[in-house]
């Protein structure tokens, strides 16, 4: 075994001193930009924030893919949900007309809206792949009001970076950045295939979130707030997802 | 100790250290992948082609396995525990370990000439008869080559080209086409698959051909000498064998 020479110990030093310094710019730039996801601490942290990151840059204003009508699959696959709480129930036998969905945190004007309420703001319907993290897929179509409209609707402040989105199911709750919030694709889904959104499917609300995986597209909502931070929310990991070990952002 | 204690021995360089830490770096993100891979499998062990599939529709074919769901009709009788929310985690970041360290090796193997030199080589060996000299040693289970402790033969070359330039490119591609924002962007990447069922399908057999490719490589060193080839892929120093009289 040779001794390390001189050289290469300053050779060494230096490398080491720009991979630091260039870790560090890298993080600087990466929080400034938005590229670090909530999750993004622990063992699996850098991974998820470079596969957050790299889709940011890569996929800001991308649409989801569109099919055609007579790719609609014939038997879509729902996966079940916890049985319903009491208050849906009561809800779901009134034919779902006091259903309302709140819009809260920083936003200049506090929403309290009906499906109907949704109806009138806007109306968009979209034919896209629901893709479960399990492996298997169907393609339906949407009908919803186009989140950003009710965001505009309830004026945003300029500092909000992620809404948070409830559902009426206890502890299901989740979490977008502005990228996905203010995305023309990103319905409150209130219909599907030509008619009423099924409760199987996430009647009468659901968030659909085309370009991320199914378990960002929450079924029953009633809230969501606007905020600046996730810290504030849940053990501040941007969703219950990442509480239960599944990662914050689905879009992979 | 052992500069001191042993005779100078015909001790050559055999790799370069750039190859030996990529080389152990793919080999630890691979295990990742393959354990995590079969762990996000057991969740939905059905496969189809096409666009869209999921338990209402033919599967092109099924693994004969319990499922981590039960929403998945196995014929067991019991769900195995959902392990895929860190396979998941680790998966993908396992998969940047791999592309990081791929691209590291792409450029420092053009950059030294390690390709050149090691893996391309001389034109005589692509001839069909140097396949077919290397095929007839195999088969007459001829002893090993004593070059082959120094280069790599004609089979030896096509299969490390055949893995690094076009069964870990198509792991990424199809594995890239089941991302749905990924797709979003770039869609020609699913599409030109025949969608995403077709996408994880093929994610499916390429992994396969991958776990053979080491299956069939770990057999062969172990053929060839295992502590000596080992050695030389850890420390990048091999022994030359003795001169037969």
């Amino acid at each position: 075994m040779s001794p390390i020479s001189r050289r290469k110990l300053i050779t060494g030093g230096l490398v080491a001193g720009a991979g630091i310094s260039g870790l560090w710019a890298a993080d600087r730039v990466a929080r400034r930009y938005g590229l670090v996801p909530p999750d993004h601490g622990g063992l699996y942290g850098p991974g998820e924030t470079l596969t957050y990151a790299a889709q940011r840059i890569l996929t800001a204003h991308s649409l989801a893919r569109e099919f055609p009508r007579s790719m609609i699959s014939k038997a879509p696959f729902m996966n079940e949900v916890a049985p319903p709480s009491e208050v849906f129930r009561q809800h779901q036998a009134a034919g779902f007309r006091d259903w309302r969905l709140v819009i809260d945190g920083m936003v200049a004007h506090p929403l309290s809206l009906s499906i109907a309420d949704l109806r009138s703001i806007g109306l968009r319907s979209q034919i896209t792949e629901v893709v479960c993290e399990e492996g298997w897929s169907y393609i339906g179509e949407w009908i919803g009001t186009p989140l950003s409209l009710v965001l505009h609707e309830a004026g945003v402040h300029q500092q909000v970076r992620y809404l948070a989105y409830f559902s009426i199911q206890n502890d299901w709750w989740d979490s977008m950045d502005m990228a996905d919030a203010l995305h023309p694709q990103t319905l409150l889904t209130w219909g599907m295939n030509d008619g009423d959104l099924p409760v199987g499917f996430g009647g009468p609300l659901r968030m659909r979130v085309p370009r991320q995986l199914g378990y960002k597209s929450v079924k029953y909502v009633v809230r969501l707030t606007a905020t600046d931070s996730m810290k504030k929310f849940g053990k501040g990991l941007g969703s219950a997802a990442p509480e239960g070990g599944y990662a914050w952002y689905a879009g992979i | 100790m052992a500069s001191l204690a042993s005779p100078p021995r015909t001790e050559t360089r055999r790799h370069a250290a750039f190859v030996r830490i990529t080389h152990w770096l793919t080999f630890v993100a691979f295990m990742a992948l393959l354990i995590t891979g079969t762990e996000i499998v057991v969740s939905h062990p059905r496969f189809y082609w096409g666009e869209t599939g999921n338990v209402n529709m033919h599967p092109l074919f099924t693994i004969h396995i319990p499922s981590s769901r039960d929403t998945v009709p196995t014929g067991y009788g019991y769900v195995m525990p959902d392990q895929n929310g860190w396979s998941r985690y680790l998966h993908f970041e396992s998969a940047w370990l791999l592309v990081i360290t791929g691209a590291v090796y792409l450029v420092a193997g053009l950059a030294t000439g390690h390709f050149r030199r090691n893996l391309l080589g001389h034109s005589n060996d692509w001839s069909w008869r140097a396949f077919g000299r290397t095929i007839a040693r195999h088969l007459r289970r001829a002893p090993a080559d004593p070059a082959g402790a120094l280069r790599y033969n004609t089979l030896q070359k096509t299969a490390y080209l055949a893995v690094l330039l076009v069964l870990f490119p198509l792991a990424i591609w199809t594995g890239l086409a089941l991302s749905p924002s990924f797709n979003s962007a770039f869609p020609f990447f699913v599409n030109a698959l025949g969608g995403r069922q077709s996408a994880r399908t093929l994610h499916f057999f390429v992994s396969g051909a991958l776990l053979l490719f080491l299956g069939v490589h770990v057999t062969l060193v172990a053929l060839s000498g295992f502590r000596s080839r080992m050695r030389a892929m850890i420390t990048g120093r091999i022994r030359l064998p003795e001169e037969p009289q």
